[in-house]
């Protein structure tokens, strides 16, 4: 409850940061709406060749488009600006003060900044889903759908430990913040489903850069072809990461001395 | 223009060692350059193999040796002034450029060669070992190869100049991100980067023969994958020429006003 009200306040901040600059909502509408039809603009000429890439048909896709962009709107909106804050702040030192504060160093970290503008994307992608669900039609049941909320959040999770692990690297190594980028072009492949890639290529985007995870795993589970298998290992990774990011949190924050002081 | 020459040798020496202190951020930029076009070479490669083999005159093997040119046209080719520039202008550090003899957009081609004399190397590794991974194989008439490396070499040039006077929109607005994205929008499917332009409907495919897109990529891949007839490469040399005058005057038209208008902020 107190995280929320957290959350809340942080929130609120970044609403009265923002709206001194009304101009830029409108800007970021645009470059997100030119974004969006680019990439229906590459679905359409794909699909105009073909019904299905190998076996994915138009509406997962669309299904798969809607994800990415809802996901790569919460990476926008609290993760990416998290973790790149918690780099910066450990190079100049400013960090300390986050120490001081009485609560949880590192949920603070975490929701620290908040880019609200995202919230369009999240929308967007809310509204492309939303499209290819009522295409999909009744192929989407009951079960389907607790599969993909709890992939969805599965996937959040992998990628807010994924961060924190990269971004927490910069109190051993100093400018890290080249991976934080790295970790945005890997991002890009997630609009198509992984299964289309070469081995290495899949692998690499699913385990050295969980980005399968957070895309074409919830559609899969969406469309009801994810196995037991995927599901069950998408959850002992969410925890496993999770719990990782947290001792080397620890570790890190005991390396760290503090550079103002 | 001895001048000039001693002025480039003095560049290179000096961007060729800041650029080896940026290896890790060209490192990171080359990751994008990759995959971009290794995501289309997938989509289109399991396109073809889904439709027996061959789509819209394409095989697996030529959208492979397509996308793989495409990347190799796009490295020699791109330029990050349109991003450069709008932090030249906020912070006011463009004033010291203006205080030298020089126009400025010397020391910025002396950067951006530089940048790709260190990274193409290893773009060349990458693309042999795609070409090896996806079966690629061109075999290109003699004439095409001969026609290739000017049309390069025009295309480079434009496209500087042409990004160069693009990038001074920051001279009268500071949200030049939105100019920017539609710009690139344009380019990704203008100029071959989604999909062959061949591919695309009929209506798009005028509209970039008229536009500078076409002529600034695909239009070499298009030639070295043999597509093209003599008089076509011939014609498309000429568009090229034709870009690079448009774009040179354009260039010295809009950066006169912009500087006029330049009022160095935060100096």
């Amino acid at each position: 409850m107190k995280y929320l009200r957290l959350l809340a306040a942080f929130l609120r901040v970044s609403v009265a940061g923002e709206t001194a600059y009304r101009v830029n909502f409108f800007i970021q509408l645009f470059q997100s709406l030119v974004s969006l039809g680019l990439s229906l603009g590459g679905l359409a000429v794909v699909f105009s060749y073909t019904n299905t890439l190998r076996g994915w048909r138009p509406d997962e896709v669309l299904a798969l488009l809607g994800v990415y962009f809802l996901v790569g709107g919460m990476i926008g909106l609290v993760i990416r600006p998290g973790m790149e804050q918690l780099i910066e702040s450990v190079r100049t030192g400013t960090l300390d003060f986050v120490l001081t504060k009485p609560q949880d160093a590192q949920l603070i970290v975490s929701v620290q900044r908040i880019e609200i503008f995202e919230l369009i994307d999240i929308m967007l992608g809310f509204a492309v889903l939303a499209t290819a669900l009522v295409r999909l039609g009744e192929r989407v049941g009951a079960l389907q759908a607790a599969a993909f909320i709890g992939m969805i959040l599965a996937g959040g999770v992998i990628i807010y430990s994924f961060g924190l692990i990269l971004a927490t690297l910069s109190f051993w190594f100093v400018r890290v913040e080249n991976i934080l980028v790295i970790f945005q072009s890997m991002y890009e492949a997630g609009r198509w489903p992984v299964s289309l890639y070469p081995g290495w290529l899949r692998y690499g985007l699913t385990f050295i850069v969980p980005v399968a995870f957070a895309t074409t795993v919830p559609v899969q589970a969406l469309t009801g072809r994810l196995s037991w298998e995927t599901l069950l290992g998408a959850i002992v990774l969410a925890v496993a990461l999770f719990a990782t990011s947290r001792v080397l949190w620890r570790a890190g924050l005991r390396h760290y001395s503090g550079a103002s002081a | 223009m001895k001048f000039l020459a001693e002025l480039y040798a003095q560049q290179f020496k000096t961007t060729m060692a800041a650029m080896f202190q940026y290896r890790a951020s060209l490192f990171i930029w080359m990751i994008g350059q990759v995959l971009e076009p290794l995501v289309y070479l997938v989509v289109w490669s399991v396109v073809s193999a889904g439709s027996g083999g061959s789509v819209g005159g394409y095989t697996t093997r030529d959208f492979a040796a397509y996308f793989i040119l495409l990347m190799l046209v796009n490295q020699v080719t791109f330029t990050w002034i349109m991003y450069e520039f709008e932090y030249r202008v906020r912070e006011g550090i463009l004033s010291f450029a203006l205080l030298r003899p020089v126009h400025p957009i010397h020391s910025d081609i002396a950067d951006n060669v530089s940048s790709k004399l260190i990274t193409l190397p290893i773009m060349m590794v990458v693309a042999v070992g795609l070409a090896a991974g996806f079966h690629a194989s061109i075999s290109p008439p003699l004439w095409a190869v001969a026609i290739f490396i000017p049309a390069l070499l025009l295309a480079f040039l434009v496209r500087f100049l042409l990004e160069w006077t693009l990038a001074q929109a920051a001279f009268w607005t500071t949200r030049v991100g939105a100019i920017n994205q539609v710009y690139f929008v344009l380019m990704l499917f203008l100029a071959g980067q989604i999909a062959p332009l061949t591919l695309l409907p009929h209506p798009i495919q005028v509209v970039a023969t008229f536009l500078p897109f076409r002529w600034l990529i695909s239009f070499r891949v298009e030639l070295l994958l043999g597509r093209l007839t003599l008089v076509q490469a011939l014609t498309g040399l000429g568009a090229q020429a034709a870009w690079l005058i448009a774009s040179f005057v354009l260039v010295r038209v809009v950066w006169r006003a912009g500087v006029r208008n330049y009022s160095a902020v935060g100096a």
